[in-house]
């Protein structure tokens, strides 16, 4: 569980989070939603550390990583994977040597036990011939699916993407989808998923924030959104009309299901 | 950002980039890449440079020795010290700051682009002494040895000009380059070569750890670094000289 109190952060005069505060469920897709510019990159950041946030506490599992020395943060930040928007895939090196990379680091295990993990996730994340490809060699979604491996190959406490579906197809995103869910529920894991993809938000959303100019405006789940009143998120997730007239047939259905 | 500001920064880099490795066997793998990147892969320029300036400047030296009252071994002595003092050293340098340093900056730089330290950064590894501590031990440790074969191939160079030219044999050559030898040529040399080398590796550096932007940003900054770099190792030859000589 990831919990974090009134995260201020400003980049010279401009306020990017404005006292935001939540609890990030265990075992859950926890997503954070917004426009761009809502400071949904910016918390995600302040959570893992690559900003420290000008007020406010990120507690992890009853810790709190605020106050944590630098080697305190290290060790802990061997139980978070991360998935990156644009993968961040190492470009020297291969797909098998990108996700061994965290075991070499910090394990002290032979090669065959580390190759035997590699080809274990790998097939987790349905990508088993690919292990001597380079990162150019590979498309967008293996991309992702393989960054999924790397943040996932040392077994960890808390998965964090940013905009997994970014630059991926309908088909290609619900994979991503599916797999991140799948894996949050198999392992136990704390995620936090950053999106702005509606197919996301109503597949996998268990536990949404969403965000406006650097407030939380609203939290709920994927079935709290199609009868939540708010404007601004209705305006934000049913932005077109078929969107709205795909809502207004979910209400209607719902209210049928209720009367019976 | 002004000077300060970047002296500042470049020694905050410096003092985070001291720490235990997190595992000295990836550490020792990163060393020996970054000593086969900067120093096998800078051999054939180092090799064509060092042998060129010592055979123009045998014929050079010639050519301005008009006096028929200067003995011939002069030539050799002039190339030799020439080379030792300052070619080997400063000019390889300086080429090594355009092949090594834009290599160093934009590597980090795409690295810091595309997220890459960020990655590293989440995975509890510091980046600052896995990235850049293995690039300037490797340059400490192989641009010298550089320095060293580039001091050999240019004396090589001026003895064969000289004697493919009729300027002056190879024994007269090899008399001149024992004539008031002093061995601490060769040490200055290499206390260059040691200052050059932490130069051309963390001012590159420097510049490329701190990329913000993107592909325009990367490659002006690997340029501000070759241009930042070629300019310190300038001020400190002229500091070195002065120092030292």
């Amino acid at each position: 569980m990831i919990e974090f109190k009134n995260i201020n952060k400003k980049f010279g005069d401009k306020v990017v989070l404005d006292g935001v505060s939540h609890v990030m469920e265990t075992g859950k897709t926890n997503l954070i939603i917004g426009t761009s510019g809502s400071g949904k990159t910016v918390l995600q950041k302040c959570l893992v550390g690559l900003f420290e946030p000008d007020a406010g506490e990120i507690i992890y599992d009853g810790k709190s990583f605020t106050n944590m020395t630098e080697d305190d943060r290290k060790l802990l930040r061997q139980q978070i994977g991360m998935l990156f928007q644009g993968s961040a895939l190492f470009d020297s090196m291969t797909v098998e040597e990108n996700i061994m990379f965290p075991l070499n680091m910090f394990t002290h295990d032979n090669f065959v036990k580390k190759l035997k993990r590699v080809n274990e996730v790998l097939d987790r994340v349905n990508l088993k011939e690919a292990n001597k490809k380079s990162p150019s060699e590979i498309s967008g979604g293996m991309k992702k699916r393989v960054g999924i491996a790397r943040a996932i190959v040392l077994n960890p406490k808390f998965l964090f993407c940013d905009e997994p579906n970014s630059g991926l197809d309908p088909v290609t995103s619900m994979v991503i989808d599916k797999l991140i869910k799948e894996l949050t529920v198999e392992f136990n894991i704390t995620t936090i998923v950053n999106t702005h993809d509606m197919n996301s938000v109503m597949e996998i959303g268990d536990n949404i924030l969403y965000m406006v100019k650097g407030k939380k405006e609203w939290t709920g789940n994927s079935k709290d959104i199609i009868f939540s009143e708010n404007k601004q998120l209705n305006e934000f997730i049913f932005a077109s009309e078929f969107l709205q007239d795909a809502k207004s047939l979910r209400m209607m259905e719902a209210k049928a299901i209720q009367k019976q | 950002m002004n000077i300060i500001t970047h002296f500042g920064k470049y020694v905050i880099m410096l003092k985070g980039m001291i720490s235990k490795p997190e595992n000295t066997k990836v550490y020792w793998k990163e060393f020996m890449l970054q000593c086969n990147d900067i120093g096998v892969g800078s051999l054939g320029i180092v090799s064509i440079v060092s042998v060129f300036i010592g055979a123009v400047s045998a014929v050079q030296t010639s050519y301005q020795l008009v006096s028929p009252l200067i003995p011939k071994t002069t030539i050799a002595q002039i190339v030799r010290d020439t080379v030792i003092l300052e070619f080997a050293p400063t000019l390889v340098c300086i080429v090594l700051a355009g092949v090594v340093g834009s290599k160093i900056a934009s590597e980090l730089g795409n690295m810091r682009v595309s997220e890459q330290i960020d990655a590293l950064e989440i995975m509890g590894i510091n980046t600052k002494t896995f990235l850049i501590m293995p690039k300037i031990t490797a340059a400490l440790v192989m641009i010298p040895l550089l320095v060293i074969l580039s001091m050999v191939l240019g004396i090589w160079g001026g003895r064969f000009a000289g004697n493919a030219s009729g300027i002056l044999s190879y024994d007269t050559f090899d008399r001149g380059l024992l004539l008031d030898f002093r061995a601490f040529n060769v040490w200055f040399a290499l206390i260059k070569g040691y200052t050059f080398a932490f130069i051309i590796s963390s001012i590159p550096a420097y510049y490329g750890y701190h990329v913000q932007g993107g592909a325009l940003e990367i490659g002006r900054s690997s340029t501000k670094a070759v241009v930042v770099s070629c300019i310190m190792i300038l001020l400190s030859d002229y500091i070195l000289a002065a120092l030292l000589l």
